[in-house]
């Protein structure tokens, strides 16, 4: 093993200009060429309608008038965001993260887990290196479900396609009560004391947090790892948005209004529960899925209804589950997936009274 | 010769990451065995809380994303 291991280094390490000056220009110019593209979209869709022998106001002129300015304006939007929580997410792992939560108290802990977990790089395929480790370095199970909710449900994609169809009050009050179930359901999970129905190879372990030498990045680093960060995720997401957004210009063209107020209204008490009870089995991205639900809005369907659908198909996930099974048990699966599902549905309830 | 091995549970990443110790270590000329541990018990035994994670000699040396090629090539010449 290691005979030497310095501390993690946490100042940034000396830096030539000549890396990170280029690269502060290239950024500054980009986002000034943002800015003049993202005037420019409306009125460009507009024209661009106008030029095709077709009636602006007829079904087909409408939802093409919705895709051609949206799928523009979403994937900017969504870059944007991305690149900033590429950047942002170079000053967390979860090693660190780990370090941080490591024998915490519930309460506190939940809420520090949670914030954490929207900003430490997190991947599905990680979820369960990720819970074995935290469980056995001693992060209390509570406080590792509160990040492990967190960590997927509320993410820069689904922030950033919010934030781009429904307005930054929706996205912000998606991610304020996103944190609150995961906080609320791991200290409902960490109150239960169900450490004895985890797997008991998991239960059992107990390992010293490995020692790494990693020198903090440099601001050069810093903004290369926001371009990775789009490269990556917009990357995988694009034809994803654009099937979603495609989808949503259809409802918007062809849908009759008010045609969901009857089955997704506010009105309609049932269609919260029915939502999550659809939502969990479905296993999509929010790239595809706040298109759609966006286009849904607009005929008749309730704002808390659609966000509780939508937070049950990023949340609690089949496929997800079935990875967790490796560490949990079938029994606290079930837990997981209740508590969750029930923090789902009352935020669909009080969403739809909020902002009904 | 290095004993690398590469912990992670066959996800993408993990299997370009042991690709790149591979690649890296032709490069350099360094005689390496690239082992993938995929057992999740295993992988945790390492104490590590991503993956993938490179492991070489018995010392962890990355964890959690696919790593960079300059940095691969200092572990293994190291």
């Amino acid at each position: 093993m290691s005979t030497t291991s310095p501390a993690r280094q946490d100042t940034p390490r000396e830096e030539p200009a000549a890396r990170w000056v280029p690269r502060v220009a290239a950024l500054t110019a980009l986002l000034v060429l943002w800015t003049i593209v993202y005037a420019g979209l409306q009125p460009a869709a507009e024209w661009i309608v106008h030029q095709l022998p077709l009636d602006a106001d007829a079904p087909v002129g409408r939802a093409l008038a919705f895709f051609l300015y949206d799928t523009p304006k979403v994937l900017m939007l969504l870059t944007l965001v991305v690149f900033a929580m590429g950047v942002v997410r170079s000053f967390f792992s979860p090693d660190r993260t780990r370090a941080l939560l490591a024998g915490r108290r519930q309460g506190l802990g939940n809420i520090v887990a949670a914030g954490l977990g929207v900003f430490t790089p997190f991947c599905s395929c990680s979820a369960v290196p990720l819970f074995v480790g935290f469980v056995s370095a001693g992060v209390p199970l509570g406080v590792t479900f509160s990040f492990l909710i967190a960590a997927p449900m509320v993410n820069e994609v689904a922030l950033g396609l919010l934030w781009a169809l429904l307005g930054w009050r929706v996205a912000l009050a998606y991610l304020g009560f996103g944190l609150l179930i995961a906080i609320v359901a791991g200290l409902v999970i960490g109150r239960l004391r169900l450490e004895h129905w985890l797997e008991p190879w998991v239960r059992d372990l107990r390992v010293a947090p490995a020692a790494i030498d990693a020198p903090a990045p440099t601001f050069a680093e810093r903004i290369d790892a926001g371009t990775e960060a789009v490269r990556d995720i917009v990357g995988r997401v694009w034809p994803w948005v654009i099937a979603g957004i495609a989808v949503g210009a259809g409802i918007h063209g062809w849908v009759p209004e008010h045609l969901l107020a009857a089955i997704m209204g506010r009105d309609a008490w049932w269609s919260v529960p029915a939502a999550v009870a659809i939502g969990i089995p479905m296993y999509s991205n929010a790239a595809g899925i706040v298109p759609v639900v966006e286009a849904l809005l607009g005929k008749g369907a309730a704002l808390g209804t659609t966000l509780a659908f939508m937070m049950s198909v990023i949340a609690l996930s089949a496929p997800e589950l079935v990875i967790l099974r490796k560490v949990l048990t079938v029994r606290l699966i079930a837990v997981f997936v209740g508590v969750v599902g029930t923090g789902i549905l009352a935020v669909g309830y009080l969403f739809n009274a909020l902002f009904g | 010769m290095k004993d690398v091995k590469v912990l992670g549970p066959g996800c993408k990443r993990c299997v370009a990451t042991a690709e790149m110790v591979q690649h890296e270590a032709d490069r350099l000329g360094i005689p390496v065995t690239v082992a993938k541990v995929t057992d999740m018990a295993a992988i945790a035994g390492y104490g590590i809380a991503a993956t993938p994670g490179i492991v070489i000699d018995g010392k962890v040396v990355h964890a959690g994303g696919l790593p960079k090629a300059e940095d691969v090539a200092r572990w293994l010449a190291a």
